[in-house]
């Protein structure tokens, strides 16, 4: 038999079923002083399937968290979605009234932020917040929903669960207090969890800790993990892709291993050579300049200012292109490979 | 090599409030901390909250009056000094902050604020502080007319540049640079970081870099110190300290570190606080001292 002239089916990409969450064109614009509307996240699509997990990199302004927000329809004025779509479970979020929305947070999108502290109520216990969700969602009340407290509380490694249900936030420290959030967010079991620097505020031992418990829950619930973090580290050791923001725009979207090793975005090669520790003893390799404010980008490739392969053709806005098969770049220096 | 601040048996005692008749317990934040400091060295003081290295730091200065013990600079015993004898010897000795947002004062132009170390030690007039500030001005890479503007209109990279400027107006000899990166996006950092290193070059100083950041320290600290519960727990040479850690708890810390070559689990080594001894150090190899 002859092998078929096309190639055959089986070498799609294992992410080719529908995926969970398609975010599409999403643009969402900032209310600036001078009365004008700029984008703070301009354009942006990824897609995560289920059980995968997507970091989204990028410095403060880069938009990633108002991206976060977007997606769950959290964003307050003076900030708008303007344009795009967010796909989950088939259902656009944007047509949803706000009683299937209020559905979706947590029943199928959960939210752990950077400051548990203000994520959680200082007022209320952290069993009466769990058991309040589970309420919220009809998954269980009274004697039930305490028992199921306490089992969440002892699925994120709380020790002496039963008493630290009673207990409110500001008597647990900041690393249980991060996993009290943990507990949180999955009381509802949703399929994706949005974790916006959750390790940011933390001390080095307990960051890797807490990395560790969101590897064992994202196995244990089959999760779908959106990491939002500024640390190529963390990502490193736990997003199967990477998508890199800069001034609103992703740049740059790849298999984790493609960004770490073969960057092709000059921002990316930039915010890799700049981190500290490769080479003791000797000076970083800083990237000039500044992120331009929002309002104040230039009208093409938003990097160019402070990049040092800028030509030509970076005063217009550069096409999402492919450096290689599955690894998209927004940059002219391969315009030329594909389109 | 010459000492230019030595440490010795520093301790730091904070009383929780009390009655009026009984004391409340004493939490002792710097236990017993040793260390000296050569001229011309960037010497590295990390440990996680709550480690004391920020205590530590601020009690060389005298910022917080230490319990007891000896710091000495340039051989001279800071802690027995007259107030008048302090404000001399802070000319030479000076703290950068970590947060560039609360360290400056938002009321004051940016020209102001480098100056006012000089107004407070009455050195020179209007017309030489005017250049003194330009100078340090195109020292920390900042342009002229910076000076005419307030904080907020700097970016969080800048204000550090600014904070640096009024730390240097003295011509200080030790830097003590707590967290002085760490609010920074990863790609200001380094531009800071470059200034620092190009700052210590050109000028001769001495750095006391107070960070948690162990991926920092090992990119430009000679020597490091790891603090735990208020102690150093080991000191040595970054290299080997890195390479070779003795004590359990630096090598938790350093297990712990974001990697960008290892995909999935970190292979750690967890630490027992309830193995933690209060030990004296011990040198372990040449240079390198470890409390085991």
């Amino acid at each position: 038999m002859t092998p078929p002239a096309t190639a055959p089916a089986t070498s799609q990409p294992v992410h080719a079923a529908a995926p969970l969450l398609a975010v599409e064109d999403l643009t969402t614009v900032f209310r600036l002083a001078d009365g004008r509307e700029a984008p703070a996240v301009d354009g942006v699509s990824f897609t995560i399937a289920s059980g995968e997990t997507l970091g989204l990199v990028g410095e403060s302004g880069s938009g990633k968290s108002v991206t976060a927000l977007s997606i769950v329809r959290l964003v307050r004025p003076p900030g708008r979605i303007a344009s795009g779509r967010v796909v989950i479970d088939g259902r656009n979020v944007f047509d949803l009234d706000e009683r299937k929305m209020r559905d979706i947070r947590g029943r199928r999108i959960g939210f752990v932020f950077q400051e548990p502290m203000v994520a959680l109520d200082p007022v209320y216990t952290i069993g009466a917040q769990i058991e309040e969700t589970l309420a919220v969602h009809s998954l269980a009340r009274g004697a039930a929903a305490r028992r199921r407290v306490v089992e969440l509380l002892d699925a994120v490694r709380i020790p002496r669960p039963d008493e630290r249900a009673d207990a409110y936030p500001h008597q647990l420290s900041g690393g249980l207090r991060q996993r009290a959030m943990i507990a949180l967010a999955l009381s509802a079991e949703p399929a994706l969890v949005i974790a916006d620097e959750p390790t940011t505020a933390l001390d080095v031992t307990v960051q890797a800790e807490i990395l560790d418990l969101l590897r064992d829950m994202r196995r244990a619930f089959n999760l779908s993990l959106l990491l939002i973090t500024h640390d190529l580290g963390v990502v490193a050791g736990m997003a199967d892709r990477v998508a890199v923001m800069y001034a609103g725009r992703i740049v740059e979207q790849a298999p984790t291993a493609e960004v770490l090793h073969t960057p092709a975005h000059p921002y990316t090669r930039g915010l890799l050579a700049s981190m500290p520790g490769a080479r003791p003893g000797t000076r970083l390799e800083a990237i000039a300049g500044t992120v331009p404010p929002i309002g104040s980008l230039p009208i093409g490739c938003a990097f160019a200012p402070r990049c040092p392969q800028r030509f030509e053709a970076c005063d217009e806005r550069p096409p999402i292109t492919s450096a290689s098969p599955g690894h998209d770049v927004r940059c002219f220096l391969y315009s030329g490979t594909s389109a | 090599m010459t000492a230019l601040l030595e440490v010795s048996h520093l301790v730091k005692d904070f009383a929780a409030h009390g009655s009026l008749f009984r004391k409340g317990p004493v939490t002792r934040a710097v236990d017993d901390v040793t260390f000296s400091i050569e001229t011309g060295e960037t010497f590295g003081l990390v440990g996680e909250s709550g480690s004391g290295k920020t205590t530590t730091g601020r009690c060389l200065l005298r910022l917080i009056e230490p319990t007891s013990g000896e710091v000495r600079f340039r051989n001279e015993n800071v802690l027995s000094m007259s107030p008048r004898e302090l404000r001399r010897t802070r000319r030479h000795l000076q703290m950068v902050f970590q947060d560039p947002y609360s360290s400056l004062d938002p009321r004051m132009r940016a020209g102001a604020s480098v100056a006012e170390p000089l107004v407070i030690h009455r050195i020179g007039n209007r017309q030489a502080r005017d250049a003194r500030v330009a100078t340090l001005f195109d020292l920390v890479g900042l342009p002229a007319d910076a000076a005419a503007r307030y904080p907020h209109e700097f970016s969080g990279g800048q204000r550090q540049r600014i904070g640096l400027a009024r730390a240097l107006a003295l011509e200080p000899s030790l830097l003590v640079l707590d967290e002085p990166v760490s609010a920074l996006d990863v790609s200001v950092q380094a531009q800071v970081v470059n200034l620092l290193l190009d700052l210590q070059q050109r000028l001769g100083l001495t750095y006391l870099f107070i960070a948690h950041d162990l991926r920092l320290v090992r990119q430009i600290c000679s020597r490091v110190a790891v603090m735990y519960r208020g102690r150093i727990v080991e000191l040595g040479l970054a290299e080997r300290l890195f390479d070779a850690p003795a004590h359990g708890y630096t090598r938790a810390l350093l297990t712990a570190i974001p990697r960008l070559d290892v995909t999935g689990r970190l292979d750690r080594v967890e630490y027992d606080d309830a193995s933690f001894e209060r030990l004296p150090l011990r040198e372990v190899a040449a240079g390198h001292w470890a409390a085991v």
